[in-house]
């Protein structure tokens, strides 16, 4: 058995309507540091797969397929065995 | 002519444009439940608005994978006219069958208004019974409108001159002043290369009746209609 953490983020370009305004909240609270926030998604997957190269192709594929759309978000998927 | 409305779990608008179809045009009409795997026998496919899957993971990412999407996608390659509203739309895009994505509006608010749109072209299947440059009143409901699309897709889109409908002032002028939601060049719908799938996120189907305060969405269905009856000929 194979775990995933799938992050999922909005490409650079992309505009975050929503990290824009958590950003405007985090200045009202006073965290004058914060110069720009951008929220992503984070998908865990747990699934059986003969090895790891194939859970790894298996997880790289649903993510193209389905958990992100290439258009507008990147990912990344870090696997472990458990 | 006969209509196909393709419901997915969530959909909410079929009914409303079962009816236009029916009572409005008096043409045939089915609904297509999103299990079935072929639209065999329809003319024009409706995928309408609402919130296919509870808009889980992103909107339309779900309904894009449903058992009658295959069909949907075979239809549209075959030249079938497809109109994708709201969702229906935002699935369009998930399919791939027109380009670019959806991101939540710009203002993080749900918008439910009556927007002013110009009409970009009067020779599509689409648009033909409405008037170049001509501004239509039509309603808008959603929280994620904001369509997007990389410069090079836009530019691609402009040059084949695949904007339909952007969202402009009663005086037809497309400025920011007017875009209710962020999206990229005031885009409300466009069309694919082939001219046969368009996607829009105003709702023509809730301005078919003068009833209903306008009677401008009709004449969408109408200009498909009119089209196909051409076609058939």
């Amino acid at each position: 058995m194979y775990k995933a953490n799938i992050y999922v983020t909005l490409k650079e370009g992309v505009l975050d309507p929503q990290g824009e305004a958590v950003k405007k909240s985090l200045h009202v609270l006073n965290y004058q540091g914060v110069s720009e926030v951008r929220i992503g998604k984070f998908v865990e997957v747990w699934l059986e797969a003969a090895d790891q190269e194939t859970a790894r192709a298996e997880l790289m594929e649903m993510s193209d397929k389905l958990l992100a759309n290439p258009v507008i978000e990147n990912f990344r998927v870090e696997m472990v065995e458990v | 002519m006969k209509f196909g409305v393709v419901v997915f779990p969530g959909s909410n608008c079929d009914a409303d444009c079962y009816h236009v179809i029916k009572e409005v045009l008096g043409q045939e009409v089915d609904y297509i439940w999103h299990k079935q795997t072929s639209v065999a026998g329809y003319d024009a496919l409706i995928l309408p608005g609402g919130f296919s899957y509870g808009d889980y993971l992103r909107t339309g990412a779900i309904a894009r994978f449903s058992p009658i999407m295959p069909a949907v996608i075979e239809f549209a390659g075959q030249g079938g006219l497809i109109i994708g509203i709201c969702n229906g739309f935002q699935i369009l895009l998930e399919a791939g069958l027109l380009p670019g994505a959806m991101l939540r509006n710009s203002s993080l608010k749900f918008i439910c208004d009556t927007v002013h749109l110009k009409v970009r072209r009067d020779d599509t299947a689409f648009s033909q019974l409405l008037k170049q440059d001509e501004v239509i009143d039509i309603p808008i409901a959603h929280g994620e409108g904001n369509y997007y699309c990389d410069p090079e897709t836009l530019e691609e889109l402009k040059r084949e001159n695949r904007i339909l409908f952007t969202y402009c002032g009663s005086d037809g002028e497309e400025d920011h002043a007017f875009n209710p939601n962020g999206s990229v060049a005031n885009i409300a719908g466009i069309i694919n290369k082939q001219g046969n799938v368009l996607g829009m996120m105003p709702h023509p189907e809730r301005c078919s009746e003068p009833i209903l305060g306008g009677m401008h969405g009709r004449k969408i269905f109408a200009s498909m209609l009119q089209f196909m009856q051409g076609v058939k000929c």
